[in-house]
């Protein structure tokens, strides 16, 4: 055992109700670990639980070696957190920002003073160390988040859904720099509930749902293992007949929702032909992906 | 039980408030100065008028000893709840605080101390505007400015508790209507307490800032206060019990 994340039978219950339903986890040095789940899957309890802000009623956590959360403390030292909302500090500047983090540390502030422009760099606020906070974009806000985790020169950073709510550019400038983390041998536990964010980032990902592990592994290894290879989206006016007829016979395993039907396969050719008798429905052939099994596993209906 | 869980580190966010407060100095001074300084003008020149002494000293001066007690317990609970607030729950600055090797204990320490601070400058800046207008000269007065600190240790004590439970700003409003301002008009601040009815006396006698009064006003007259230990650690109690508290009401609000 590498011993950076180490976590087993995790209960969390409140008021009765369980939201985090036995979790074991354990993170080996660099790689990048996802948890994904639906809201209210209890991914940010367990994130909480994990970082020592919230004492598990039972199951045991070892952070960087130090048990968590009697020695959580310790164990923060080396850690970096990217929280789900911002919260930098109104009150200072983007290099301020950076300074005052780094006293919660016990870094000596000449310290962090050398090590502020590559800081900045790495956020791609180079230009704006002296700028309000206010007046930063969300993508620069987040990356700033980013920078702030990093001061420390943490071992293991957790983030929660560090890309929810930035455009396509902000998100691919995330994604970037958290590959470089990773090629230095950072250890990354992130929360996302972008499947396309966890395939392209995660070595390893757990599916939760009502605070239960639902599968675990690589996320390739993941979709073979569950789903048939193949998907065939069909859509148009119509599709229920044509889903009552043939998508069923045809696919090894079919559900129609709304107005679309997933044919989920091992060879798509059937399917394809059958549709050309079909000149009103459209359809899209795809491999199967993250969120196919994403939906098998936690079911399609709304969680707010 | 405590130390175990404090660490040197909430020097570092006491620190950090008192950056955001040296950036707006300036105009923090100027509140703390100003406020103060109309209302001893304002009612110190028109009551002057009617009441020329007041147990033996000059209305203005008994007004000052008061005031400056008053100016000291509001600087500590504006600090302790509005900004507070701010703090913990708008801002969110404590959730990023105590993602870092900081815990819960040393947040609040950090904030406790930090608003008895405020109190100390602004009763520091209250004392120097009375000495600029030529209420006292007695050296006893040094002693006010340790006692602004127990002050606002007291108040924010307090304080604290009632922005561990709040769910908005609006809350605060109860705080300072049915708590503070009835201390300001049955303390001792505008008029001696001596003439109150008996009852009003006795309820007086039990708020921190009677006690506050009791030993603010003979220092700030050049007298040496009677049982000055005994008010002190009426002022420590109320902070103390306030404290313990709301650091147990925000374990349980924060790290549930």
């Amino acid at each position: 055992m590498d011993g950076v994340l180490d976590a087993k039978g995790v209960r969390k219950s409140y008021d009765g109700r369980e939201v985090v339903a036995g979790i074991d986890l354990a993170l080996a040095k660099g790689e990048c670990f996802g948890l994904l789940g639906p809201n209210g899957a209890g991914k940010t309890t367990t994130l909480r639980m994990l970082l020592g802000l919230t004492a598990p009623d039972a199951g045991t956590i070892s952070l960087l070696g130090h048990p968590v959360p009697q020695a959580a403390r310790e164990g923060r030292i080396r850690v970096g957190v990217v929280p789900q909302v911002d919260n930098l500090d109104p009150d200072f500047t983007v290099s301020e920002n950076l300074l005052v983090y780094g006293r919660y540390f016990g870094i000596p502030e000449r310290e962090v003073a050398a090590r502020l422009p590559r800081l900045l760099e790495f956020a791609a606020l180079e230009t704006r160390g002296s700028s309000r906070i206010q007046s930063l974009s969300g993508g620069m806000k987040r990356r700033l988040v980013l920078a702030r985790a990093l001061v420390n020169d943490p071992e293991l950073i957790f983030l929660d859904e560090p890309t929810t709510g930035l455009d396509p550019q902000a998100r691919h400038l995330m994604w970037e720099r958290l590959r470089l983390l990773l090629r230095q041998g950072k250890t990354i536990l992130l929360t996302t509930h972008f499947m396309d964010e966890a395939e392209r980032l995660c070595d390893r990902l757990a599916i939760i749902d009502h605070g239960r592990m639902l599968a675990q592994g690589a996320p390739h290894a993941l979709i073979a293992e569950h789903i048939e290879p193949e998907v065939v989206e069909v859509y148009g006016e119509g599709v229920e007949d044509w889903y009552g007829s043939h998508a069923k016979a045809l696919s090894a395993r079919a559900e129609l929702h709304g107005e679309t039907a997933f044919c989920y396969v091992r060879g798509a050719e059937p399917v394809v032909a059958s549709l050309k008798t079909f000149p009103a429905l459209r359809f899209l052939h795809r491999p199967a992906n993250l969120e196919d099994l994403f939906l098998k596993l936690t079911g399609r209906e709304m969680r707010e | 039980m405590i130390a175990t869980v404090l660490s040197g580190r909430w020097v570092a966010v006491w620190r950090r408030n008192y950056l955001v407060w040296r950036k707006l100095a300036a105009a923090s001074i100027a509140g703390n100065i100003i406020d103060p300084l109309f209302y001893l003008l304002g009612f110190g020149m028109g009551f002057a008028t009617m009441i020329p002494e007041v147990e033996g000293v000059k209305y203005m001066a008994f007004l000052a000893g008061g005031t400056i007690c008053y100016t000291t317990m509001l600087a500590s609970s504006f600090e302790a709840l509005y900004s507070g607030f701010a703090r913990m729950h708008v801002q969110r600055t404590w959730e990023g605080i105590m993602n870092a090797p900081v815990s819960l204990e040393d947040v609040v320490l950090a904030e406790w101390v930090w608003a008895a601070s405020k109190s100390l400058l602004s009763g520091t800046a209250i004392l120097l505007v009375a000495i600029a207008l030529g209420l006292s000269q007695s050296w006893t007065m040094v002693f006010i400015v340790p006692l602004a600190f127990l002050i606002g240790l007291s108040f924010a004590g307090m304080g604290l508790v009632m922005t561990a439970i709040a769910k908005s700003y609006d809350f605060f409003t109860y705080w300072f209507t049915l708590v503070l301002t009835p201390q300001m008009l049955l303390c001792g601040v505008f008029f001696p307490t001596s003439g109150l009815p008996a009852w009003v006396q006795a309820v007086a006698s039990a708020l921190p800032l009677t006690h506050a009064i009791a030993i603010g006003r003979p220092l700030f007259l050049g007298v040496w206060p009677e049982s000055a230990l005994l008010h002190a650690g009426v002022l420590a109690a109320y902070g103390l019990a306030g404290f313990w508290i709301a650091l147990t009401l925000l374990r349980r609000r924060l790290l549930a």
